[in-house]
């Protein structure tokens, strides 16, 4: 095997990743335009004036607190559940762990419109008015799987024999849990917690089946691209968007650098 | 020696004594979350596309029922699904062919910082927001967008012309046309379909190709009969996903497009603005259906070893 | 089955993976429950006592030093649980680093150390509690060959200067008989002897014994009743066997023979049975497919009336 890649290959790579990444380059010209009323390109001429337009929009303040409140709760909630089952699912052989593995993996494996008006349905025959509450459900129930797939590699790459050392030295389950556990899965369930707020801050196919008149960034922007108001205003929201997620990504990759596993390959 | 009597302590001995308390712990939780929140939804929507409509009044009937199902395959309803599915597997293999040459340069031949690049350049996309994706799109398939530009600056008009003038795939420009959305999807799925196969193709191990090579392989005849059955299980691992996410989604075709639907959106406008929430739970049981058969066949071809 | 081991005792639980020996281990370790009989730890029960209250502790196989900590912190770690102050701690950490020449060594990494100095850090780590009953999986299974030879001589060292019982895990009977006292056979899941090294090379009880501990031959029980009239079967050590002229007790066809350095191998053929006879390096070797005669001293056969028989 020739070490060097030849060069249609290369070409090739080279061309699918610049495809992967021209588009969204694209938005951080738009953001600058003067042009406020099409999508001409090139732009006419460069302004930073949007920005400040966009500052003070309260409707943009709004949705995006809703977010990044939605967001946390979620990611709170998704991590919890998330870590407790791949503890369950690495370190114990029990009837019906295949099915588990398989249960928390179904909500992101089927398309989001299914999980979307699934809860839909539920919250109909329940009777359950559309909240706050009913798009942090929705969120946190696929944001599960992006802790577990995290905290389930990182437990299976820990040993088993250091929980066993720990308890041989003379450690209590809640003394392992605290000095040999957590210390060891720390940054796989924070990478989790990354992607998990990455996740729920971008979702808007389920959102919009559980959010009732409540929008997150995302719904506000679906309404933008449906029924166009400003679109300046949606360039930059949309360069934020952009800059804000990839915030948690980068955080997750550098903390699970050089692992086996390293976060992120499972959306 | 630690305290025997505190509660922790207790606790802690019970655990192991009796393991399954410790099991049953971790277990109940998140078992319970996606019981009744998930599974109880999925049989909530399940349970609604064996009810029907009345027509007269507009309401429910929470009777038993196969007449909603009946109603797909009304001719109207009956080519939304055909669009769609046709939609995914055009997807699904535009997907492959484009991964395929950037999963095998990243499991193969980057290293070091360009390994680092790959993998966040096919990461980034991935997270980045799934609507500015669409958007961006929209810009640049706009009449006076960026493409157009393009072809205009040199003089290649005709030739967009010429494909907008095609029947099916063509239409007014190609932000309105099945082309667009077909781009569109296949933009923004393809990094789910890069993963799996470098993750397939990074567990060859290159002595293989080394033997190929050896027995009187030509690398295009390596790249037959080596790498690409053993890249398989990979592309079908990407493929549950180009094919699940395109089939459920109903915002792209939306956005970018014609006016005929797809399947998310006949679900989201009969459970919206038509109100027949048992037809739209119909609709949604198909994907559910075809992914169950898709899903299946990936088991048996080994896929889910390279997710 | 039932196992006693005295105090102050090194002891070697030898068999092949999967006997049973690393079970037996873990028993005693309190990582498995016996779903019945019990484990009695200087003669308290210590059948429901969870394994951080055993006077007990081990040395794991692939050491399992916590990678989260440094050396000092990972030989303290069973003083900081039990609540002891930090100055003791690290006074106590630091006696243990020394009594396996690993002084200084406090501020690494797991990762940074070579598999001999893990090994060092592990058995630091276990002994800085004073346990009663140290125990070894397998300690040194992942050692280099000369450097697993310096750490026997160690370990014994250390073990009879500390005066505490070590159980050890081994499936290399040559490891289990240099440095134990007595030693266990293990064969699924059954031990098949117990007895001081010399013991149970010499006299092995059951066939399992006699070919795994120094690759005995084993004579068929009717060979033997030929032989001595005693119908169980014997066996026969390799280097107690030798060639004679015609009035042998057995003869046999050579069908190999290897040359060991110190020694050759023949390869016998006796009426159906292979048998393994070594030869002195002076002693000329027999041609292949040529018939030797064959005798020995009458304590080297040794009739085996073990439980598996």
């Amino acid at each position: 095997m020739h070490s060097k890649a030849t060069l249609g290959l290369k070409v090739a790579a080279m061309c699918g990743l610049l495809f992967l990444h021209l588009p969204i380059l694209l938005i951080f010209v738009y953001a600058f335009t003067t042009e406020d009323k099409s999508y001409q390109w090139p732009p006419p001429g460069l302004t930073l004036q949007w920005f400040g337009v966009t500052w003070n929009r309260p409707d943009v303040w709004e949705a995006l607190g809703l977010s990044l409140r939605v967001a946390a709760i979620s990611t709170v909630i998704a991590m919890v559940l998330g870590t407790l089952c791949a503890a369950a699912v690495a370190r114990f052989r029990f009837f019906g762990r295949e099915t588990i593995s398989l249960l928390v993996i179904l909500p992101i494996a089927l398309p989001g419109i299914i999980t979307g008006i699934s809860l839909r349905s539920a919250f109909n025959i329940a009777d359950i008015p559309f909240s706050f509450w009913t798009i942090v459900l929705g969120h946190a129930t696929f944001c599960i799987v992006v802790v577990y797939n995290n905290a389930v590699a990182r437990f299976r790459r820990t040993s088993s024999s250091l929980v066993e050392a720990s308890m041989d030295l003379g450690a209590t389950y809640f003394q392992t849990l605290r000095f040999v556990i957590m210390p060891n899965i720390a940054t796989a369930l924070l990478a989790g917690g990354m992607l998990a707020f990455a996740l729920s801050f971008d979702e808007v196919i389920v959102t919009t089946f559980t959010a009732g008149q409540q929008q997150t960034l995302p719904i506000w922007m679906l309404e933008e691209l449906v029924r166009p108001r400003q679109r300046p205003v949606t360039n930059v929201v949309a360069l934020l968007v952009v800059l804000v997620t990839f915030v948690p990504i980068l955080a997750a990759y550098y903390l699970t650098r050089g692992t086996e596993t390293v976060a992120g390959q499972g959306k | 020696m630690s305290d025997t009597t505190s509660a922790p302590s207790r606790i802690s001995d019970a655990f192991w004594r009796q393991p399954t308390i410790l099991l049953l712990l971790l277990v109940t939780p998140p078992l319970l979350w996606l019981g009744i929140v998930y599974l109880g939804s999925l049989f909530a929507l399940l349970a609604q596309s064996f009810f029907s409509i009345d027509e007269f009044t507009g309401l429910v009937r929470y009777e038993f029922t196969l007449k909603t199902y009946a109603e797909l395959l009304r001719a109207s309803n009956f080519d939304i699904l055909i669009r769609t599915i046709v939609m995914a597997s055009a997807v699904t293999i535009a997907s492959a062919i484009i991964a395929f040459p950037i999963a095998y340069y990243a499991a193969r031949y980057a290293r070091g910082r360009w390994k680092a690049v790959f993998y966040l350049g096919i990461m980034l996309p991935l997270w980045s927001s799934y609507l500015v994706k669409v958007y961006s799109w929209k810009l640049i398939l706009a009449k006076e967008g960026i493409l157009n530009w393009f072809f205009e600056t040199l003089y290649l008009s005709w030739i967009l012309e010429a494909y907008l003038a095609i029947p099916v795939v063509g239409g007014n420009s190609l932000s309105v046309s099945w082309t667009g959305t077909f781009l569109v999807f296949v933009y923004v799925w393809l990094p789910f379909m890069i993963l799996p196969v470098q993750a397939a193709l990074e567990r060859v191990p290159p002595s293989m190709l080394e033997a190929s090579g050896d027995l009187g392989a030509s690398s295009g005849q390596t790249l037959r009969h080596v790498i690409l059955p053993l890249a398989l299980p990979g592309i079908i691992a990407g493929s549950i996903f180009t094919f699940s996410l395109t089939m459920g989604d109903y915002i792209i075709p939306q956005i970018v497009g014609t006016s005929a639907r797809m399947i998310g959106q006949a679900v989201y406008q009969f459970q919206g603005t038509a109100g027949n929430i048992p037809l739209a739970a119909a609709f949604a049981v198909v994907p559910i259906f075809v992914m169950g058969i898709y899903l299946t066949l990936a088991k048996r071809a080994g896929a889910f070893d390279a997710l | 089955m039932n196992l006693d081991i005295a105090e102050g005792e090194f002891f070697a639980l030898l068999g092949p993976s999967g006997s049973g020996k690393t079970t037996c281990l873990r028993l005693i370790a309190g990582f498995e429950q016996p779903t019945s009989g019990s484990v009695v730890i200087f003669g308290e029960d210590a059948t429901r006592v969870p394994p951080y209250r055993r006077p007990v502790n081990t040395v794991f196989q692939d050491y399992a030093l916590f990678p989260h900590l440094n050396i000092l912190d990972n030989v303290a770690y069973g003083l900081m649980v039990r609540g002891e102050k930090k100055a003791a701690r690290r006074q106590a950490s630091e006696e243990a680093l020394s009594l396996v020449a690993l002084a200084g060594f406090g501020g690494r990494k797991p990762s940074e150390l070579s598999g001999g100095q893990r090994q060092r850090v592990a058995l630091a780590r276990a002994l800085v509690l004073k346990p009663k009953v140290l125990l070894l999986d397998e300690p040194l299974g992942a050692l280099d060959l000369k450097l697993r030879e310096q750490m026997q001589t160690e370990l014994k060292a250390l073990q009879r200067r500390l005066g505490i019982t070590f159980i050890f895990v081994t499936h290399d009977q040559g490891e289990a008989l240099s440095m134990a006292d007595r030693v266990a056979v293990f064969d699924r899941g059954h031990i098949q002897q117990i007895g001081a090294p010399q013991n149970v090379y010499d006299r092995p009880e059951t066939p399992f014994v006699a070919d795994f501990v120094g690759s005995s031959n084993v004579l068929p029980a009717h060979l033997v009743a030929q032989l001595i009239g005693e119908t169980a079967p014997a066996s026969l050590r390799p280097e107690q066997i030798h060639l004679t002229s015609a009035d042998g007790k057995l003869s046999g066809k050579v069908i190999g023979s290897a040359f060991l350095g110190a020694a050759t191998r023949l390869e016998l053929d006796v009426e159906g049975n292979s048998l393994s006879v070594l030869l002195p390096k002076a002693a000329s070797v027999p041609e292949l497919d040529s018939t030797v005669h064959l005798t020995w001293d009458k304590d080297a056969l040794h009739v085996m009336r073990g439980p598996d028989v």
